[in-house]
């Protein structure tokens, strides 16, 4: 029997910034293999290249060298272009500001999504998004705008457009950054929950351990690179 | 959804949407109201040059369609005219500047009378002394005037002895032997009016006429007021074509501060886009639908205006301006405000649309 192929691999990464005359190395070679279905926490404190990785992983960003393949693409060296393809597709994102569009409703926010992926069927028309937007709690909320939420509303209605098109990979940067104890809590449970019942591949940034613990896998890093401490 | 998300935004700051489309209706009610006031001043002319009752019309040699002060017609060529064929009735006038584009206009009340039908008089009546004068409802209104009030031109006091229902050749009418002597143009005439027997002999009188007088400019009423037309005003085009360009600069401004402060807002709403997958040429094109709203918008907003406009001129200044609604050039309007309006929004939107995502989402 072949070994599943994992979700994302990543082989000697590097990123350097250009700040006028002065390079900066953001990732200084990092190796990092998913498989589906992991929720892995990538914790490090500030400055250590986890919101790089973040960037590139997501197809915000480009690398400077190295391999990075999400669900068989290879997204390292990608145009401008191609990585907006790839963000669309593969990638769902949850800020640590939460970034929902502040004109527009909960649910005119997860349509968003779904509208820019192309597809043209109402989110909670399917069975597995109206269970999900329950597990979230947020069905009730959705004809509420941003300013109406609180922030524990406001991330969890965040994860719903993140999920909305079933993307490869969940990104979460900082999910919990901005919120009080009791609401991170609800919302950690939740993305664990989701990694449960759905198989939905998540790969959350934080420099929180209480945070990370959630997670299946911590991967640490520190100055670029990632440390096996 | 696009449409949608373009709608709140306009929705969502309000006073930037309203104030955008406000400009942009400046924009179109300049345009409207400045060929408004040509079409308007022109059709009032020829109104008032058919309700002077004449078939036919002698201007002196060399003269241009609008615009005489001047007095070259020796009088004896109204006596002459007064003896050609199926002439019934000729009168002759003196136009003279009293300031700005006003005129004043000497007639001979007599003769004006048998050919126009005579004044419809609202309050007072014909001239009785040398320093009374007639002003039309209009003029009246304007410049505050009743029957027996004291008014100053020409370096005079006169005396408004009656005012009469517009239409009828001018709006401020003098004796006519007063203003030759007045303006230095004693047994001259400006222009005579030629009212005939039957009009079904305009033809033959017209040849007759211009056998007679083979350097004169001789009109049929008919065909003087097709002359009076933007076309033939020298000047007047190429000023509304000024105009017009001037709108769309000034709707390039408008909407070009208008976006461009619209994407510094909503930099992190674009960043969020980005995130999402949207394609640069869908943040431009949520900029451009918008540019477009804003535009027709103001264009109906602009084209409401000018109605305001044309009721302030009937209320203010009915006696130096008049103005019409023209709809022949809303369409034109809304082209210049659109055009203005999307070249203002070219170089916002391909700033939004080149918005590097990570720098965007971080943008406070």
């Amino acid at each position: 029997m072949s070994e599943p192929q994992p979700l994302i691999q990543v082989r000697n990464l590097a990123k350097i910034y250009r700040m006028g005359d002065v390079e900066v190395s953001a990732l200084r070679g990092v190796d990092l293999t998913v498989q589906r279905g992991e929720f892995i926490a990538i914790v490090g404190p500030s400055g250590s290249g986890k919101s790089t990785l973040f960037y590139i992983l997501g197809g915000l960003a480009s690398a400077s060298s190295g391999s990075v393949i999400i669900d068989g693409k290879e997204l390292a060296h990608l145009s401008d272009t191609e990585r907006t393809r790839i963000r669309r597709d593969l990638v769902g994102f949850v800020f640590q500001k939460y970034n929902l569009l502040p004109t527009l409703s909960a649910r005119d926010n997860i349509e968003m999504a779904q509208y820019i992926a192309g597809q043209t069927h109402k989110p909670e028309t399917a069975a597995w998004f109206r269970q999900t937007l329950e597990l979230l709690g947020v069905g009730h909320r959705l004809n509420h705008k941003p300013r109406s939420l609180s922030g524990g509303e406001q991330q969890r209605v965040a994860i719903a457009r993140a999920i909305v098109n079933h993307p490869a990979l969940v990104l979460a940067d900082e999910p919990t950054g901005n919120l009080d104890t009791e609401n991170s809590e609800v919302v950690l449970k939740l993305l664990r929950d989701l990694n449960e019942r759905t198989g939905q591949t998540i790969l959350m940034i934080t420099h929180n351990p209480e945070a990370a613990a959630y997670a299946h896998r911590i991967v640490h890093m520190r100055d670029g690179r990632i440390i096996h401490p | 959804m696009i449409n949608k998300l373009v709608f709140q935004n306009l929705k969502h700051r309000w006073v930037r949407t309203v104030l955008s489309a406000t400009a942009v209706g400046v924009q179109v009610t300049m345009i409207l109201t400045l060929v408004g006031l040509s079409f308007g001043t022109l059709e009032d002319m020829s109104q008032r040059s058919k309700g002077a009752g004449a078939d036919i019309l002698i201007r002196p040699p060399g003269s241009s369609i609008i615009g005489l002060s001047t007095a070259p017609i020796p009088e004896k060529v109204l006596s002459f005219v007064r003896n050609l064929p199926h002439v019934a009735v000729a009168t002759g006038t003196v136009v003279h500047p009293i300031g700005g584009a006003n005129s004043i206009t000497g007639i001979d009340l007599d003769s004006f009378s048998r050919m126009s039908g005579g004044f419809k008089y609202i309050r007072g009546g014909p001239f009785r002394n040398p320093d009374d004068v007639i002003v039309d409802e209009y003029w009246a209104r304007q410049y505050h005037l009743d029957v027996g009030d004291e008014y100053t031109f020409l370096n005079r006091k006169w005396h408004v002895c009656g005012i009469v229902q517009p239409g009828k050749l001018a709006r401020l009418f003098i004796p006519l032997h007063i203003l030759q002597d007045l303006s230095a143009n004693t047994g001259k005439l400006t222009m005579i009016y030629v009212k005939l027997d039957d009009p079904a002999n305009l033809k033959e009188a017209m040849k007759a006429i211009r056998a007679a007088l083979p350097d004169y400019q001789i009109y049929s009423i008919a065909e003087y007021v097709s002359l009076i037309s933007v076309d033939n005003i020298p000047g007047l085009k190429a000023f509304i074509y000024v105009v017009i360009g001037i709108s769309i600069v000034v709707g390039f401004l408008v909407v070009f501060l208008s976006m461009y402060t619209a994407v510094l807002e909503r930099t992190r709403e674009i960043g969020i886009l980005k995130a999402l997958g949207a394609t640069p040429g869908m943040v431009l094109g949520m900029l451009v639908r918008e540019t477009v709203i804003l535009a027709l918008v103001g264009t109906a907003a602009g084209i409401l205006f000018t109605y305001g406009t044309r009721w302030a001129i009937m209320r203010y200044v009915p006696g130096s301006l008049t103005q019409v609604i023209v709809p022949d050039w809303w369409p034109i309007a809304a082209l210049v405000s659109l055009v203005g309006s999307l070249l203002g929004a070219l170089y916002p939107g391909w700033k939004a649309a080149r918005q590097d995502a990570i720098e965007a989402l971080a943008y406070e």
